[in-house]
């Protein structure tokens, strides 16, 4: 009989390597991907994906089994996401401040940080639906993307997305209603209904 | 049952209009299928009589379709690897102050220890030791005595502050009655 992560933990915690191992190879992916989705950079995506496992290796010793592993995980990773996405963001800005300064100076040309005039190559790419997918999800405010990533690609409770997000169960349906209405507008070519055009725009 | 509750809907435009709100709370509940019975029940009546909480419905159906096509990515196959590398610097790291919360508070009680260490080397003097006390009282005589500004008397005669002071009192004349002869 397979052990559950809870009990795979405790053995973790208990000294087996083995067990740590077994987590690791079960969470990787969909840890990689949910990263990856909430901060757009693989690199970036993958060392907060073992920054995660770091963490829950060195809490071994402390581990109590007062919630769901997956809970406690994805905790670890959605704090480190939005850590790492507002971080990001910060920096940006501070480029965008930076190059200001320089506006109108023939030499110095304006860093472009948003992408406002993509190239050919840049709207071909953008044309392809997982493309349209990825940009219209990372354009969510942060907390309604982890949310939508969590309820539709981690199939988690909607008790433990709340608990992960550290918000209401009440507030959670509305910040998914929220986030799939903005995902129904910005996905208006792929849904292709009547109402998008008629009720929502 | 069903039509009946439909028809009331649709005649009682301010009933839908509150549903609608209340949508908000309950359809992706609804379209997971999590929904308890009796609500899945008020919820459907309300889609047939309200097009723009169908065509809402409909559409969010169709984005949880969409989102499937994203495609799952793969670690790097150095993920592992080097997640093992930095478990592995992990004790090291650690060491000796492992077992403290923080390296600020390492600093803190190695600067405690060291500080308790220095004060209890340095000597002490203490009063209730008679022959110290008296060494104590003689050089502080001493210090008093050879203070230069007291040898000097013109000094002293010409110290604003001196002149402050209140007058001492006088003596008692001898003959006068006071309070404490009389008594």
């Amino acid at each position: 009989m397979a052990r559950t992560d809870v009990q795979l933990m405790l053995d973790v915690k208990a000294g087996d390597e083995q067990s740590f191992e077994l987590l690791l190879r079960k969470y990787r992916t969909p840890l990689v991907n949910f990263l990856y989705r909430m901060v757009r950079d693989l690199a970036v995506a993958e060392d907060l994906a073992q920054e995660v496992f770091l963490r829950v290796y060195r809490a071994r010793k402390e581990y109590a089994p007062s919630a769901k592993f997956t809970t406690w995980m994805f905790r670890i990773a959605t704090n480190l996401a939005l850590n790492s996405v507002r971080d990001n963001r910060y920096r940006r800005m501070e480029i965008s401040m930076d190059h200001a300064v320089d506006a109108g100076d023939d030499d110095h040309p304006v860093m472009e940080v948003s992408d406002r005039t993509p190239s050919v190559e840049q709207q071909l790419v953008a044309r392809s639906r997982s493309e349209l997918i990825l940009r219209a999800i990372h354009a969510l405010p942060e907390k309604q993307r982890a949310a939508v990533l969590l309820h539709k690609y981690q199939e988690l409770d909607y008790d433990e997305i709340a608990r992960i997000l550290e918000c209401s169960e009440s507030a959670l349906k509305s910040l998914l209603f929220r986030a799939y209405e903005t995902l129904r507008l910005e996905l208006a070519p792929l849904v292709n209904s009547v109402g998008v055009s008629s009720d929502a725009r | 049952m069903r039509a009946e509750g439909n028809e009331a809907q649709m005649s009682d435009p301010e009933r839908t209009t509150n549903y609608c709100a209340a949508m908000e709370a309950k359809l992706v509940e609804y379209l997971d299928g999590r929904a308890k019975p009796i609500e899945r029940r008020a919820i459907e009546e309300h889609l047939a009589g309200c097009s723009a909480c169908r065509n809402r419905a409909e559409d969010f159906r169709a984005v949880l379709g969409a989102l499937d096509d994203l495609p799952m990515i793969s670690p790097s196959p150095a993920f592992d690897a080097s997640l093992r590398a930095r478990i592995a610097a992990e004790p090291a790291r650690r060491g000796l102050w492992g077992w403290l919360p923080s390296p600020r508070l390492a600093f803190a009680v190695t600067a405690l220890v060291a500080m308790s260490i220095w004060m209890a080397s340095m000597p002490r003097i203490t009063t209730n030791d008679p022959a110290m006390s008296g060494v104590a009282g003689e050089a502080d005589f001493r210090m008093i005595r050879d203070l230069p500004v007291l040898e000097n008397y013109e000094v002293l005669s010409t110290f604003d502050a001196l002149s402050e002071l209140p007058a001492p009192p006088t003596a008692a004349v001898p003959g006068e009655v006071t309070n404490e002869t009389r008594e």
